[in-house]
């Protein structure tokens, strides 16, 4: 029988969820036998090449880059996981929200106090760069979410029990202190 | 007329003084019901309705109800406990509650209550309303994003002659929790640091001292809020 294929994805994320997700230490041995990588930062595949069983998301949606992938992982995972507060609620990056986006940028490219050498007061307005959405967006408000993992970072224990448990299908069995939301 | 009354709390038979209100009755007899805007020592509001409890086939704020004799009350059954759940999640929804980098993070009750009710997310849209942080007094932050409006400060707070030192602004959705410019002056150390504690969430922070609890350490970091009512009842049996 072919093993369970994982993919993952770092949207308007920190890498603090993945840094976490390394967190199982030798518990990487195990998971390698129980499972497949595909399209994943930790592996370095940039497109998916087959249909996965599991995508884990970090991050919320800020820009148009970031509906597109998450939307690319509906499309490609059974499963979809939000993994982290930014993916859940937005988190950090959503401290913009209800600020309109002219006033960031005009904070973060003019008049902020580290604004140096910006003479012609450009706005970053090349075609290739992804448009940044009005407001932080949790990926469930773009996308079908299955389950939750909330933590900023998740803890360790709660992605590796939620893999074990999504990849042999038993009932998940959470202690107390593994789920927090810093 | 007997001090003492009998009732029972989900089919467990119990005993209080007659005239207390349901959730120190509960708590005698180690039944945890959950509550947010109740404060001890302060006069019971009934304002966030996370003690709902149903008492003769009644919804009742358990707060604010004082038991009788005979009193059938049920409070961990499923639609109670999904009433409870969905007001926390409102109240995430509602304001901006990002944990992470809040002070209270740790000592927080309303994310001890996600954490009892095992809230991974809440059920409704995100609101990301603009509030603002206050930090002109010389004590104390009050920031709106933060606060759930139960009140515990204006109920809790006073100066020597009895006064509030907050108070409510503006009505309906406008409204919010600030400091009264004239009383709040007087504000001691003391009293400063007793808002703080008083407040459910993090919405008064003391100036100029923060994460001084470490991760943890912190009040319920190891055990879900309530639990220490529910071990009085396990060392009993
Ligand atoms: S007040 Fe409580 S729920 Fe709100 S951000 Fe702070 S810790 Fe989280
Ligand atoms: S500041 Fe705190 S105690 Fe006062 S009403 Fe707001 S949440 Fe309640």
């Amino acid at each position: 029988m072919s093993k369970p294929v994982i993919a993952t994805t770092s949207l308007a994320g920190c890498f603090g969820c993945h840094m976490s997700f390394l967190d199982i230490d030798d518990r990487i041995l195990e998971l390698i036998e129980l499972v497949e990588f595909n399209k994943s930062p930790i592996d370095d595949i940039k497109k998916f090449t087959k249909k996965c069983d599991i995508g884990l998301i970090e991050g919320g949606c800020c820009n148009s880059e970031n509906v597109h992938v998450l939307k690319d992982f509906r499309e490609h995972c059974k499963i979809l996981v939000s993994v982290g507060e930014c993916a859940i609620m937005g988190g950090l990056p959503a401290m913009r929200n209800g600020i309109p986006i002219s006033e960031c940028l005009a904070e973060a490219y003019l008049n902020g106090p580290t604004v140096s050498g910006n003479e012609e007061k450009i706005l970053p307005n090349d075609p290739e760069l992804p448009i940044l959405t009005d407001k932080v967006y949790p990926c469930h408000e773009v996308v079908k979410i299955d389950y939750f993992l909330p933590g900023c970072p998740p803890k360790a224990d709660l992605i590796w029990l939620t893999l074990v448990a999504l990849v042999t299908e038993d009932e998940l069995q959470l202690p107390y202190e593994v789920v927090k939301f810093d | 007329m007997s001090q003492f009354v009998k009732f029972t709390i989900d089919g467990t038979e119990c005993m209080a003084a007659r005239g207390q209100y349901i959730v120190d009755a509960a708590k005698e007899n180690g039944i945890y019901i959950p509550t947010l805007c109740n404060y001890p020592g302060v006069k019971p509001k009934g304002g966030c309705r996370i003690c709902t409890v149903r008492v003769n086939g009644r919804l009742m704020t358990a707060c604010t109800t004082p038991v009788a004799e005979g009193m059938t009350i049920e409070s961990e059954v499923h639609d109670i406990v999904e009433l409870r759940k969905s007001i926390v999640e409102l109240l995430f929804v509602e304001g901006n509650h990002f944990c992470p980098g809040c002070e209270k993070s740790g000592n927080c009750e309303l994310q001890a209550l996600a954490y009892r009710f095992r809230i991974m997310v809440p059920r409704f849209p995100f609101q990301f309303p603009l509030r603002r942080i206050d930090a002109s007094h010389p004590k104390i932050i009050k920031d709106q994003n933060r606060c759930i409006l139960c009140k515990r400060c204006i109920r809790a707070i006073r100066d020597e002659e009895g006064r509030s030192v907050f108070a409510y602004r503006r009505r309906s959705s406008r409204v919010e929790v600030v400091v009264d410019p004239k009383l709040g002056k007087q504000l001691t150390d003391e009293l400063a640091q007793k808002s703080m504690d008083v407040c459910p969430v993090g919405s008064i922070l003391v100036k100029e001292k923060g994460f001084i609890t470490p991760i943890g350490s912190r009040k319920y970091d190891h055990e879900a809020i309530g639990s220490d009512i529910e071990h009085i009842r396990m060392t009993k049996i």
